[in-house]
Parts: structure tokens; sequence; C-alpha cells
């Protein structure tokens, strides 16, 4: 019984912008951007405005001009005769060279205390517990004032590191936490190749060095394993490979630096400083320390769920298929916890990167506190400094959130 | 099996039942099973006990060694060097004592304490209908206690006894509709947003009325409008009001005053400080950023492109930006986005950000929500003939909120310890406007571990909670049986 109604055709009615639901949704997207551009451009015109009234414009020439300020913590060159571009620059690299600290210890922090408080020692689980509670409720701004006054406060002056003066270095005489900064051994290269200069900062030769020849090794060993999965598939034998591996993951970054001619510069006392080490400020420690161990406690419950999503079944099943422990965990457990861990775990970078802006309560001088603060102060040019600011964390987080969705693309279960 | 053996080496009588192995039961058994199962446990066993006794030799003296009553630093080392010797350290926690009010109420005027304080009383007795209907005893424990600490609190805030008479039959009252009616406190969950507004910041009752009737409007434009349509109500309901604050109250407010004049003292927000600035962002964040939060969410789902990718956009650029960011733009860019002479309140732009942000991140998590609902409860609604709303509201929204709980907390705790960052936006946020302010004077400068302590405590009693509170819930909406 086909019955097919036909469509009344009466011709296009005002009324069915509103109640027919095939136009309905055009009708709400066009108030919708009506009501958007309206909005828009009551600020834009407000905007203007105000830059009038104030006498002031919308330009960013001030970025070329010179900054006038000092920088203690940098890791490019520049000094105060450079322009409040080169600041910014300054302020960008500090940002991410806390980051990057900070997500590196805050993972190793993170999986270690997710491990232990999953043990079932009662001890250990209830301490890493104890941790994980204190720093998750307790507000990050805490921590960073806490630890920067922990080093400011009780840390010796570099003074009381001469004989006799109470004070004594750690790490088999190589560190020393003074109250000031904290004094690190320098990675120096007797036969260093020198610096790259690629126009707008020096990059060291040494390091691209290391780096190429730990990547090259790495890229071996892949093709190595690969090898050894197609043998294996040939003949059933799957060919020892353990000690190739081992090798090419250690001997090029070793013998790199030993033909570079590696060695620490440890720190030593001259008159009231120490010299010959970096000499580290206790703004980026105990920034870098605060942030770890706050996002470590994030990560260490992220780690705990990952492992307790995989059910007991796939260890089960993979005991039955006779794998051993370690295979068990390698092949079977670790990528399924990852698929859950990686996604939050890198929100929890981004987190961090984004949390690194309260180095405003350390003084240490990041993006925030060069461009959206001395800079920001001396030109008088809020606009353009806070909206480049935000715009720089965006494009950042936006790279960050960028690479986890490629990397969920890959290991997305494929469904029907 | 009935045969008998009479074999010599076969038993012909039961053993008694002997006791376990001494390693098998009580306190060996279980100090075998959780701390010495292994060689790998009973080294972390070692090591942690390590750990702990470090905390407790290096920490205990200084906690022992307390003091709680001196009125300086310097005193405070004095006590503790004539109690317990030369070269004894002690906690001074006579500065939480001496600056009490000062962590608690910042600036806030001397005589009006009590209004803060009723205000976070009542919030509690508002917030029951919502959070606390279904038990009936957790409902009267909480308020109970509220109720308790309000009346041992007033006097000591130089409340008059008539005052409190009244206030204790107030309270009396509330505690019995709420003993009687598990929704009968709704009334007060309705105007308390004006209330509390009206009692922390003063100033004539007519404002806050006002600005509370808008809801009203909205929801008799509603009723008047109903038969034309949802779209035209619900267009109508939103109008009405929004038209109402930007033109009618103004219009209005000084008639009224002028016929019918009732003010208490206004306090201006730079007076605002500690613990009341943070909870009065904190709650108004979290209250604001909720349905802003869904909305979004449901925005960002829809069919609609430009809605869509305005959602998106929206919450992204939210997302991307450290919140210090925003602050900023909350103190010095939105003069210049507003019309020229326009200027606000900070506490209001800063709580509008702090909504914005919150907002973001719960879309987010509301989202996620979203997406883990079966498809079928999406086709089940639809093919019931519900309509967009009716099916967001009835099907949807419920069961994907309650998968969103946890998400929507940890974005709830880490908006309130996000509250400490106006600190950089110049207002006194307990953690470190007001610590730095209290270390500025010349008695307590130099105290910097028993403040942050303090601080850090109450932070932790706030969010603590609050997780737990999200983990009853979540027991409580529990409705499969596994």
């Amino acid at each position: 019984m086909a019955f097919v109604s036909e469509p009344p055709r009466q011709g296009f009615r005002l009324s069915q912008l509103l109640y027919d639901t095939r136009y309905r949704s055009m009708t709400i997207q066009v108030v919708v951007l009506m009501m958007f551009m309206a909005v828009a451009a009551w600020l834009v015109d407000n905007t203007i405005n105000n830059l009038a009234d104030r006498g002031k414009d919308f330009n960013f020439s001030f970025l070329g001009v010179r900054s006038g300020y000092d920088i203690g913590q940098r890791l490019i060159a520049y000094d105060s005769d450079s322009t409040h571009a080169r600041a910014m620059l300054v302020g960008l690299l500090n940002t991410l060279l806390v980051s990057f600290l900070g997500c590196i210890v805050a993972t190793l922090i993170g999986v270690f205390v997710g491990v232990l408080r999953l043990s079932k020692n009662w001890l250990v689980s209830r301490l890493m517990t104890l941790y994980v509670e204190i720093f998750r409720n307790i507000p990050l701004l805490l921590w960073i004032l806490i630890i920067f006054a922990a080093f400011t406060e009780i840390a010796p002056l570099p003074n009381a590191f001469k004989e006799g003066g109470g004070a004594s270095l750690l790490l088999f005489d190589s560190v020393a936490i003074t109250n000031r900064y904290t004094a690190v051994p320098d990675p120096l290269f007797s036969r260093s190749l020198g610096n790259i200069d690629i126009g707008i900062f020096l990059i060291s030769a040494d390091l691209l060095a290391i780096v190429a020849a730990v990547a090259a090794g790495w890229y071996v060993n892949r093709l190595v394993l690969r090898r050894a999965t197609v043998v294996q598939n040939a003949t059933g034998v799957r060919p020892v490979t353990w000690w190739k591996t081992l090798a090419l993951w250690t001997l090029p970054g070793i013998l790199t630096l030993a033909a570079l001619g590696f060695h620490l510069g440890l720190p030593t006392l001259k008159g009231f400083n120490f010299t010959g080490g970096i000499n580290v400020t206790n703004s980026l420690m105990a920034l870098w320390l605060a942030l770890s161990l706050y996002t470590g406690a994030f990560i260490a419950e992220i780690v705990r769920a990952g492992v307790m999503a995989v059910s007991h079944g796939q260890t089960e099943a993979a005991y039955a298929l006779g794998l051993r422990p370690g295979r068990t965990m390698s092949l079977v457990i670790l990528p399924q916890a990852l698929r859950v861990i990686i996604p939050p775990l890198i929100s929890q970078f981004l987190n961090l990167t984004k949390n690194s802006s309260l180095a405003i309560a350390t003084g240490y001088l990041d993006l925030r506190g060069t461009l959206g603060g001395i800079t920001l102060n001396q030109t008088g040019r809020e606009l353009e400094t806070v909206l480049l600011m935000m715009l720089i964390y965006l494009v950042l987080s936006l790279m960050i959130s960028g690479a986890m969705n490629v990397y969920n693309a890959s290991v997305k279960l494929k469904e029907r | 099996m009935s045969e008998h053996h009479s074999a010599a080496y076969v038993r012909s009588a039961m053993l008694p039942e002997q006791a376990p192995p001494v390693s098998e039961i009580g306190v060996i058994r279980w100090l075998r099973e959780n701390l010495f199962s292994g060689p790998l446990n009973t080294f972390l066993t070692l090591a942690g006990s390590f750990i702990l006794y470090f905390l407790v030799k290096e920490y205990y003296p200084w906690l022992r060694h307390s003091v709680w009553h001196a009125g300086s630093v310097g005193e405070c080392r004095d006590i503790v060097t004539a109690t317990w010797g030369e070269g004894a350290t002690g906690a001074c926690w006579a500065i939480i004592r001496d600056r009490w009010n000062m962590f608690m109420f910042g600036f806030y005027p001397r005589e009006h304490y009590w209004r803060p304080t009723l205000a976070l009383g009542l919030l509690i007795f508002a917030a029951a209908p919502v959070l606390f209907a279904e038990s009936r005893s957790i409902r009267m424990v909480v308020l109970g206690i509220v109720a308790a600490f309000l009346l041992v609190a007033f006097p000591g805030l130089g409340v008059g006894a008539a005052a409190n008479l009244m206030l204790a039959a107030a309270l009396a009252a509330m505690l019995v509709v709420a003993w009687s009616r598990p929704w009968g406190l709704l009334w007060l969950t309705g105007i308390y947003p004006g209330l509390a507004v009206w009692m922390l910041w003063g100033g004539s009752v007519w404002g806050p009325v006002l600005a509370m009737s808008g809801f009203v409007l909205g929801w008799a434009a509603w009723l008047a409008t109903r038969r034309f349509g949802t779209i035209l109500s619900v267009g109508a309901a939103v109008l009405v009001p929004v038209a109402w604050w930007l033109f009618g109250v103004e219009q209005v407010l000084p008639l009224f005053d002028a016929v019918l004049p009732y003010s208490i003292d206004a306090v201006r927000s730079e007076k605002f400080g500690g613990f009341v600035l943070a909870l009065t962002i904190g709650v108004a964040g979290i209250v604001l950023s909720l349905p802003i939060g869904v909305v979004l969410a449901l925005a960002r789902r829809s069919d609609m492109l430009l809605v869509k990718a305005l959602a998106v956009g929206f919450i992204e650029f939210i997302r991307g930006v450290p919140l210090i960011s925003l602050l900023f733009v909350a103190s010095l860019l939105l003069n210049y986005f507003l019309p020229p002479g326009t200027n606000f309140d900070i506490i209001l732009r800063v709580i509008i950000m702090v909504t914005l942000f919150a907002a973001a991140y719960i879309a987010e998590v509301v989202r996620g929500g979203l997406a883990a609902l079966p498809r079928g409860q999406f086709e089940a609604a639809d093919s019931l003939g519900l309509d967009y709303w009716k099916a967001q509201r009835l099907i949807v929204l419920p069961q994907a909120l309650k998968i969103s709980i946890p998400g929507i907390v940890s974005t709830f705790i880490g908006m309130f310890k996000d509250t400490t960052l106006v600190v950089f936006v110049g207002l006194l946020d307990p953690l470190k406007g007001i610590t730095d302010s209290v270390r500025a004077s010349f008695e307590w400068k130099g105290a910097y571990w028993e403040p942050y302590i303090f601080v850090g405590c109450i932070f932790f009693i706030f969010n603590f909670s609050m997780s737990r509170y999200s983990m009853y819930l979540e027991r409580r909406l529990k409705r499969d049986h596994r």
C-alpha cells in the first residue's frame, strides 16, 4: 500500500520560517549571525572610540623599539638595548623552558605515584593517596609561593658555602642551593663545534650533533626491529635483537659526547658567588618544582585510571596465550592503557603550560612577565600586548591539542 | 561408601579443630599481606616508613611547640625559647588568631561582619533543596550544623540579642520546613541571588529586588505568549527581562527609592577580601557557569553549522589562554571594549571572566557526557516524537549530566582554587593578597609558613568536601545495578 502524501502546494508562506523545520534552522542561524555581528561591531566601535578618546592608536611598532630592561634568566642573547620583540621572544622561550622541564618531571612523578598508589602495599598506597589529595585540593599558587619562600628563606647565602660556613654542596659537590640561585654544573665541550646563527638566535651545533646522533640510532634501531619481524614472519624464529637495541640506544649519544670532549664545569665559590657552573634563578627552580609536583598529582590519577581501565580479562587472556608477564605488559596492557592515558595527559601538559603564567608570583620573566608585564607597563599599550600574549598562548595550545588529535586518530579503536 | 576401615593408620574419630597458625591470623597476617608480602613490598614499606619518620622528626617538634597567644613574631620566638629551650622552633599560630578577621573578611567593615556570615549560612539553606533533596537525615545534619554555627557566631560578631532571637526563630522555622518537605525551601533558593548580593554589597533593597523581578517578568511573558508557539514564547521570555534590565530598572529605581526608601550601609568592592571574596567569586562562578556550559555543549553538538562554529571558536579560545590573561582583560581591556565612561565593578568583571573560563571547561566535560550516551537514547527520544528541547530536557541531559558529574565537580574545584589568582588584578585574595598585607605589618613580618598552611587547610577542606559530595551524588544517582 504505497501511499505517499503529496506535499501541499500552496507556495511559501512567511510563517514557515518559524514553524517549518526545513527552514527554521536557517532562520535561527541568520538571527544568531546577525546578533553576533552586531555585538562584534559594537565592541569594535567602542574600542575605536575609546582609543580615539585617549589619543592612542592600534599598532605594533613598539615591538621594534629598544626595550631598556634586563632579563636575568635567558636562553638567547639579550640585553637592555634589544627590542621589545626580542624581549618577547626571550619570555616565550622561558615559558617553553619551564613548561618543558615541568612536563618531564611531572610525568615522572605522576607515573611513579600513580603506579605506587595501585600497589598492594598498605602504607605506600596510603602515602601516595595523601600526596595526591593534598596537592590536588590546594591552589597551585600556594605551592609556588611556599616553595619559593622555602628557597629564599631557608636556603643559605652563597657565603655560607665557604669552609666552615655550615652549608655543603649536594650530589657529589656539584649542586649548591643558595637563597638567590641554584648553582648546577655546566655542560662543556672541549672540542666544541661552535654555534650556528639562524638569524634570530644561535643554536649550539654540539646539541644538534647529539640530537642527530641519537635520532640516527633510533632510526637504525627501527630498521633492525622491522627486519627482525620480517625474519620472524618468514621463518617463525625471531632473531635476538636486545643487544643491538641497547647499543643503538646508548652508543651514538655516548660516542658523540666523547668525540666532542664533553665534561662538566663544576660550580665553585669565588668571593661571594658561585662561578664555573650555571646559576639558575630560584624563581625558575620554585616554579618548576611547584608545577611538577602539582601537575604530577593530576597525572598520577590519570595513570591510575588508565591502568585500572584495562580489564583483568585482558591479562588473563594474555597469560592463556602463553605470554610472559613482561610481554603481557608491553604488548597487551600498555597499548590499551596508553590509549586511555595519553589524551588527558596531554591536556595536563597544556594546563601546565598555561599555569606557567603564574611565574608572576615568583618574578620569573616568562611571556607574561616580559610582553604582558614590563613591556606593557613601559609602552602603555595594554590592548596590543595583552591581545598578542593571548594569541601566542592560543597558538601554543592549538599546536599541542593538534598533536593530540593526530595521536588520537592513530590509536582510535576501529569500530563499525 | 559406608565401609569402615579397620586399619590402624586410619583415624576413626575426627580431630578437634585447631587454631590457625599465628602467621595466618590477626595483626601478623595483616602485616604479612599488606606490608611484607615480598622483597619489593618490604623495601617499599621500609622506604615509606623512613619518609614518614623523616617528616615527623622534622616537623612534629615545630607543631608541638605551637604558640597560640602572642602579639608578634618576636614574642612568639621568645615564648618558644623560654618554654622549649634555646634553638627550638615552633609554629606561631597567634598570627591567625590575631588576624582572623582579616583572613575571613579582608577590609569588610567590622560592624557588618554578620552580613557575609549570614549570606554564607543562608547559601547552604538555599542550596539544600537542590543538593540534599533526597535524604532527610543528611539534609537535617548539614542544616543543623549551619544553624548552630550561625547562632554561635552571631553574638561574637556584635549582633544584638533581639536580632539574635529573630535569627534563631527564622532558622528554627526554616529547619521545620526543611524537615517536613524536601523542596520546602525552594522559595529561598529563588530569592537567594538577590538576597546575597544585597547583603554583601548593601545599599538600597530595590536594586536587587528589581533585578530579580526581571525573572518574574520573563516568566510572565512566557505564560502570556505560550499559546503562540515555543519559539515566540521563549523569545519573549528572553527579550522582556533583558530589556527590563537594560532600560527599565534605571528608570523605575529612583521612583521606588523615593516612595519606599529602605537601605542598609553600602560596602564597596575594594573592601572585600579574604575568604569572603574567594567564596563570592567562587559561588557566583559555579552557579553561573553550569547553565552557560551546558548551553555551549549543546551548541557545539548542534546540527546548525554557524552555531557550532561559534561555540567551537569560543570554547577553544577560552581554553587556549591562561586564566591570568583573561583576568588582565577584565582589569585592563574591558574599559576599551565597553562604551566610553562605563566603569563597572571590578569584582563583577572578574566574576564574568571566571564564569566564562569555567563555562568553556564545563562545556567540554558535558560534551564528553553527551558523546558517552548511546545513540539509541537520542533515537528513542526522536521516535517518541519529542521535539529538540523536550528530548534534551527529559532524555538526554539527565543522563549526560549524570555521567559528567565528576568532571563538572573537578572543574568547580579548579575554579575555586583559581579564585586566588584575582590577587594579580589587585583584589585581596586570602592566599597572597591577605598574607602579604598581614606580613607587611611590623608585628608579623617574616611569618611565612603559618598563614600559608592555614589558608591551604581551608582550601583543602572546601575542595575535599566538594569532591566527596560528588562521589555521594554519583552513588545517589546510580540507576544501574552492577
